[in-house]
């Protein structure tokens, strides 16, 4: 994967299958670092199964015997001298369960690789999951992109955020934003 | 500006045609998003549909949605197609070039691009 917004994707993916009803994206950069974290109310899983996640050879999945995403991830972020830490809550250890995978990157390093777009992975989430409460956050040194699809819902509805011409104004939206940035 | 305006008059303008939209779903394109679809390429794959059902205003009678590792991994990005009282069409190794010509031919001409199945032997 050659832009880290597919990383982004693919973890917040995880989140969608943990059954999560709601999803923090969150982008923090600064002059030297760019971390993202996704954070979800998932189900959550234990200590065992956090331990083993940066095996690639552990997965929950049936479909094939390798999973994928977290050491992707892992071998991405700790090259460019970062980290990628995981946190899990459990459903069976509480009511405040759920995962949060954070990853920090170093942005001068030669094996960074660039953030991409955005747009389009936010867009992707909320068509495959237009039910689930997605917050987007982007801080960056010059200003701030935020979406939070639970803002959109109280506007339209009982209209599904999975209508194309829905999905076509948050694209929009979230490039006007970032236009607006590098103003 | 992309305001909330601009979404509630969008949403007054859809309110119809959702409303007729309900009753059908002729067509569903389902698009492979786990990991070894988004590596592949899928993302820029499903929003090609996306776009291309949406500005072909498809929305109607086509429906675009995601799956899962179909376990098929080296063929991904994997595209199904399914139609009412057709057997189930299965794209491989997808592009967004690809996406847009199967929408012409197959979705709105009603005739699978043969070359991008699993069944073609050059893939």
């Amino acid at each position: 994967m050659d832009e880290l917004s597919l990383y982004v994707l693919d973890i917040a993916m995880n989140s969608v299958r943990a059954g999560a009803s709601r999803i923090l994206i969150l982008l923090e950069e600064d002059e030297e670092t760019l971390k993202f974290s996704v954070t979800d109310n998932g189900c959550g899983m234990t200590k065992e199964q956090v331990e083993k996640i940066k095996d690639p050879f552990f997965t929950t999945r049936k479909t094939r015997k390798v999973g994928l995403g977290i050491p992707f991830l892992t071998m991405l972020a700790e090259g460019t001298g970062g980290y990628v830490n995981l946190t899990s809550t459990p459903a069976a250890e509480g009511e405040h369960h759920g995962t949060k995978t954070e990853a920090l990157f170093y942005r001068h390093h030669l094996d960074f690789i660039p953030l991409g777009d955005m747009t389009e992975t936010v867009k992707t989430l909320i068509q495959g999951s237009p039910d689930i409460d997605f917050v987007y956050r982007h801080k960056t040194p010059i200003g701030e992109v935020s979406l939070d699809t639970e803002e959109l819902r109280a506007v339209l509805g009982d209209i599904s955020l999975s209508e194309p011409e829905i999905l076509a104004w948050i694209g929009g939206n979230l490039t006007e934003q970032y236009q607006n940035l590098r103003r | 500006m992309k305001s909330l305006e601009e979404l509630l008059a969008i949403k007054a303008q859809m309110q119809e045609k959702v409303a007729m939209r309900k009753s059908s779903g002729d067509i569903r394109i389902v698009v492979g998003m786990a990991t070894c679809g988004i590596a592949a390429g899928a993302r820029p794959v499903l929003n090609a549909f996306v776009e291309g059902v949406n500005d072909n205003g498809l929305g109607a009678s086509v429906t675009v949605t995601q799956t899962g590792c179909i376990g098929i991994c080296q063929f991904e990005p994997v595209v199904e197609v399914y139609e009412k009282d057709k057997e189930k069409v299965t794209y491989v190794k997808m592009t967004a070039e690809k996406a847009k010509e199967v929408l012409e031919k197959h979705i709105k001409g009603g005739k699978p691009v043969t070359e991008y199945t699993i069944g073609a032997s050059n893939i």
